[in-house]
């Protein structure tokens, strides 16, 4: 139990850097950042607050302590990911609207050309 | 205006729009290319159609989307939406036309299968039909017999919806219920079609089965949209 609560601790420092390290050079935006770091924050708490984490897995009637972080480590990260699929879905709609408005643009000034080389030939 | 969504149709696209400009003279033509990688801009340009170029490939939905925005825009009374592949004959056009003026339905399909004379290319696309059929009949209150049909004709009103809202992938069916949470009608006249001019259809059996849950599902979020709207209002 000790070595597992450990190893979460040295795993979620280390996915912290590299999100800090990814964020300094620009890789991530600080926006997208934050969920991953809250989730490393969660993991890095659960796994320094032994007494917290068998509180929890008393009330969710799991025996072993490492099945409850295990748990709550897949539940944080689900968080996260559903949280990027609302940003995905998000972005997806604005770029079909942008290629749509793009394309309509360019429709339009081509058509604006057009009409105006067909006035100059006609004067 | 006649709306032709097209992907790499450059070996049909031609032949397409010439058949339109053909049977229907002095009716606008617009080819919405969704970024093909041959040749279909150039030709369809060639053969008389305005083109809009979609700058990115965004799938059927996207595509013709990009379309009716653009005819809504332009003050277009009726779209006429046809298959940039060959299979649908424009010369069910004016049909089309005349029962969504004479009726006031907001959409018309063309229907391959309510004569009866037509039957599905493949054996699992005629149960695909069969089983869409089976589904829609209740939610829309009336039958429909050619669920998928990309020949479709709509009004002014249908535009408007469809330009601010129209389903992505797979978009016939889900339009219908679009269509039908809002009150508005549909009719559907027969008509014929035909086999691709060129090309392959790009539904494969994994594909079907894809396409059949996400159909339901996007049927299912359209009907809990839509009621959530009207309990809110």
């Amino acid at each position: 139990m000790d070595r597992l609560l450990d190893l979460t601790t040295i795993l979620s420092i280390l996915l912290m850097i590299w999100v800090l390290g990814s964020v300094r050079r620009r890789h991530i935006r600080v926006e997208y950042s934050v969920s991953w770091l809250a989730a490393c924050f969660i993991l890095l708490a659960l796994s320094r607050w032994r007494s917290g984490l068998e509180w929890f897995a008393e009330a969710a009637g799991v025996r072993d302590g490492p099945l409850a972080l295990l748990l709550l480590a897949a539940f944080v990260f689900l968080a996260v990911f559903y949280r990027f699929s609302l940003i995905i879905s998000e972005m997806k709609d604005s770029n079909i609207a942008l290629t749509q408005r793009v394309a309509i643009l360019e429709f339009q000034l081509n058509s604006r050309e057009r009409e105006a080389e067909a006035a100059r030939e006609g004067r | 205006m006649i709306l032709i969504p097209a992907y790499n149709e450059e070996a049909a696209i031609g032949h397409v729009v010439d058949e339109v400009h053909r049977a229907l003279p002095g009716v606008p033509v617009l080819v919405v290319d969704d970024c093909s990688e041959d040749g279909t801009r150039t030709v369809a340009q060639l053969a008389g159609a305005e083109v809009l170029g979609l700058p990115h490939h965004l799938g059927l939905g996207g595509c013709v989307q990009a379309g009716y925005r653009l005819a809504f825009e332009m003050g277009f009374d009726y779209v006429i939406r046809l298959d940039g592949d060959g299979q649908h004959d424009p010369r069910h056009v004016p049909e089309i036309l005349e029962v969504l003026k004479t009726t006031g339905c907001e959409m018309v399909i063309g229907s391959r299968f309510l004569n009866g004379d037509a039957k599905a290319t493949t054996v699992a696309r005629g149960l695909g039909v069969r089983f869409f059929r089976a589904v829609l009949r209740p939610i829309l209150g009336q039958p429909v017999h050619d669920p998928t049909s990309g020949y479709v004709g709509v009004n002014r009103r249908a535009l408007a919806v469809f330009s601010r809202t129209f389903p992505l992938e797979y978009p016939e069916i889900e339009a219908l219920v679009v269509l039908q949470r809002r009150a508005f009608r549909f009719r559907e006249v027969p008509v014929s079609s035909r086999p691709r001019k060129a090309g392959r259809s790009s539904i494969t059996a994994w594909k079907s089965l894809y396409y059949i849950i996400h159909v339901l599902l996007g049927v299912f979020v359209n009907i809990l949209k839509i009621d959530q709207r009207k309990r809110r209002q």
